[in-house]
């Protein structure tokens, strides 16, 4: 499918190859800022995703920014949160960072357990964050540097080829 | 946050006209909940058609308006965009509420209990 040799064959379309799309922000750690970042995070790459998978992305990423605005900043609003995000692929790298309280490693314990949801019975009105976010993303990981919270995971895509109604 | 309500014999249907129901509405949805739902009646219908984004705080503050009614008033949930019912499914909390396709099928359901 990819073409990779060189000097056989016309140059490659424009849009055979298309670069690397990447998205870089720092905000502050507040729920509207929050807002307007997932915003301009989907908007960065909508043309290179199904709606579905843009869904998807924005419930991940208001998941992961939210819990830092709440827990690891304890909703002072006092606080920056950094985003990262490359398509490549076969699909987003995405990198969080803050400066807030560790993340406690029960959050990501039960990253191989799927079925760790909460009970819908007894009508939780919480703890459906990190359900989701480990359902959704894989390669879900995290590191303490410092005094700095690094989260990373990847969210799968289709192949960005032919997305003709884009 | 924009919410208003409608009576319908026995019923109470308010409408989000909001684009999403996220952390930053969240506290803000329950209170304006509470505000709405004050004129009795047993069922309240709470129409999502306009809800593009629903995300787990927005769930827990629906789940929390749906405890505060019961147990002698029901909350129920139509016109789920995409979106939104695709957390309702992922967390199984689509199993704990009665959701209809669209306002026009819970109105209808509530008329063969009339």
């Amino acid at each position: 499918m990819r073409d990779t040799s060189t000097g056989e064959g016309p140059a490659p379309r424009p849009d055979a190859a298309p670069p690397p799309r990447i998205f870089h922000l720092s905000f502050p750690a507040s729920a509207i800022s929050v807002r307007s970042s997932l915003r301009a995070a989907l908007a960065r790459f909508a043309r290179v995703m199904t709606p579905d998978e843009a869904g998807t992305l924005e419930l991940i990423l208001a998941e992961v920014l939210n819990n830092i605005v709440e827990h690891s900043y304890r909703d002072t609003g006092v606080g920056t949160i950094t985003l990262s995000m490359v398509r490549d692929t076969q699909g987003l790298s995405c990198s969080v960072s803050d400066d807030g309280v560790p993340l406690p490693m029960t959050c990501l314990s039960q990253t191989d357990n799927k079925d760790s949801r909460p009970s819908p019975e007894s009508l939780p009105e919480g703890g459906f964050g990190w359900f989701l976010i480990r359902d959704l993303a894989t390669n879900l990981g995290y590191t303490r540097d410092g005094n700095r919270n690094l989260l990373a995971f990847r969210l799968p895509l289709a192949p960005m080829l032919v997305r003709a109604a884009g | 946050m924009n919410l208003f309500s409608e009576a319908y014999d026995g019923m109470l249907v308010v409408h989000v006209d909001e684009p999403r129901l996220d952390a930053a509405i969240a506290i803000r949805f329950k209170e304006q909940m509470r505000e709405v739902t004050v004129q009795p009646a047993p069922r309240v219908i709470l129409d999502m058609s306009k809800i593009e984004f629903l995300d787990s705080s927005g769930l827990g503050a629906v789940v929390a308006v749906m405890k505060s009614l019961a147990p002698h008033r029901q909350l129920e949930l139509c016109g789920l965009t995409g979106n939104v019912d695709k957390v309702f499914r992922l967390t199984r909390m689509d199993t704990v509420f009665r959701i209809h396709p669209d306002l026009d099928t819970a109105l209808n359901s509530g008329r063969k209990y009339a």
